[in-house]
């Protein structure tokens, strides 16, 4: 899926970056349970996703909501997801009418076992971060505009695929603030 | 002649000993924040009790960080429409306000092992510091940034840590503008708030 996306934005540097990973860590990296790409200079250079392509576009983040198991997204972002759905190997792997067409799929696999690998992985998202979010809401005074705070700042970064925040936001409110 | 003589050296001792000892800190960034992260560690190691962090690191904030400008910044621009009893009134209760929520937060690591790599001078106000929470059995290493604000050269400030790209003052800014939204713009609710924050926390 990063793969696609990469190209889609015209990031054809990172594309072959993530071919080249995907190849050797595959074969040489046994199906990727090692990380030899890396060593040869091929870092991970992060995810992409749909959402982020359509803000490489040129999208506004529109309205921010929170949905069921998924958690915080954007306008832009709940239509990336859909987007997502259709460059993810794993749903082409997993679709019945994919299968039913003959075209790619497998017999083992029904289309709800993308939805249950999708979920998990958002429980699994929560369960890394368990002790980040008990203190974001011990301390938080208001948790859904902390939350939607950090989730627009995380996006706004990668779909600048900036390093640090210096870059994509303004620090103009910064400078009029003067204690000594 | 004899009293004199020690009284003239008490007042040298207090001139320039105990101002030195109070600006403690290098005047380089860098070194600055090498030094912080060194104090944190031994504050945070596992063998402290959990008040005496609270306490040690609820001293060091009030020399390193500059509440006073990140309260104002967090106000945005409704730090204009405050009188000056207010602003008073908003940097006490803000100090509190940070000085709970920083050691809250802190106070839930361990022997944290930070290396800090390099610096970005953004202009004369500000450079940025950044560094590396390395990664644990557990946990993946963590970037933090850390805004200095060097407009006084010799007593460089935090203004703001951002982790992995996330502005921990943008985050609390929105947060209080949220607040005061909800509130039909009423300033004197977010006060309220952070009363009742200091209160039960």
């Amino acid at each position: 899926m990063t793969l696609s996306n990469n190209i889609l934005q015209g990031e054809f540097g990172r594309a072959g970056n993530n071919a080249a990973r995907f190849g050797i860590n595959s074969t040489a990296g046994i199906l990727g349970i090692f990380d030899p790409a890396s060593k040869l200079g091929f870092e991970d250079q992060g995810k992409e996703d749909f959402g982020q392509t359509i803000g490489v576009w040129g999208a506004d983040s529109g309205c921010y909501f929170v949905l069921p198991i998924i958690g915080p997204t954007t306008t832009r972002d709940a239509i990336g997801l859909v987007g997502n759905i259709f460059l993810d190997p794993v749903y082409h792997v997993t679709h019945n009418s994919e299968i039913h067409n003959g075209l790619v799929g497998n017999d083992n696999y029904s289309e709800h076992s993308y939805y249950y690998y999708r979920g998990t992985g958002a429980v699994d998202f929560r369960s890394k971060n368990i002790e980040s979010f008990d203190s974001l809401e011990r301390n938080a005074i208001d948790l859904y505009a902390s939350v939607k705070s950090l989730y627009i700042q995380e996006r706004n970064k990668k779909i600048a695929n900036a390093q640090s925040l210096v870059g994509t936001q303004d620090a103009s409110d910064w400078e009029e603030i003067d204690t000594n | 002649m004899k009293k004199n003589f020690f009284i003239i050296i008490f007042f040298v001792f207090f001139s320039f000993i105990l101002p030195n000892k109070s600006h403690a800190y290098s005047s380089d960034p860098k070194q600055f924040i090498s030094e912080i992260v060194a104090e944190a560690k031994e504050i945070l190691a596992e063998t402290n009790s959990q008040e005496f962090k609270t306490k040690k690191l609820t001293e060091m904030a009030l020399k390193i960080v500059d509440i006073k400008g990140i309260g104002y910044y967090t106000l945005g621009s409704y730090r204009k429409e405050l009188s000056d009893d207010q602003k008073e009134e908003y940097s006490i209760l803000f100090e509190q306000y940070f000085l709970k929520s920083f050691t809250s937060r802190l106070t839930d690591y361990s022997d944290p092992k930070i290396d800090v790599l390099c610096v970005e001078v953004l202009n004369p106000k500000y450079t940025i510091v950044k560094s590396l929470l390395l990664a644990t059995n557990k946990k993946p290493a963590v970037t933090i940034d850390w805004r200095v604000y060097t407009k006084n050269p010799d007593k460089p400030l935090i203004r703001d840590i951002i982790i992995e790209g996330l502005s921990l003052a943008r985050t609390q800014k929105e947060e209080f503008a949220s607040v005061i939204e909800s509130n039909n713009g009423d300033i004197t609710k977010l006060f309220i708030t952070l009363k009742e924050f200091v209160k039960n926390n």
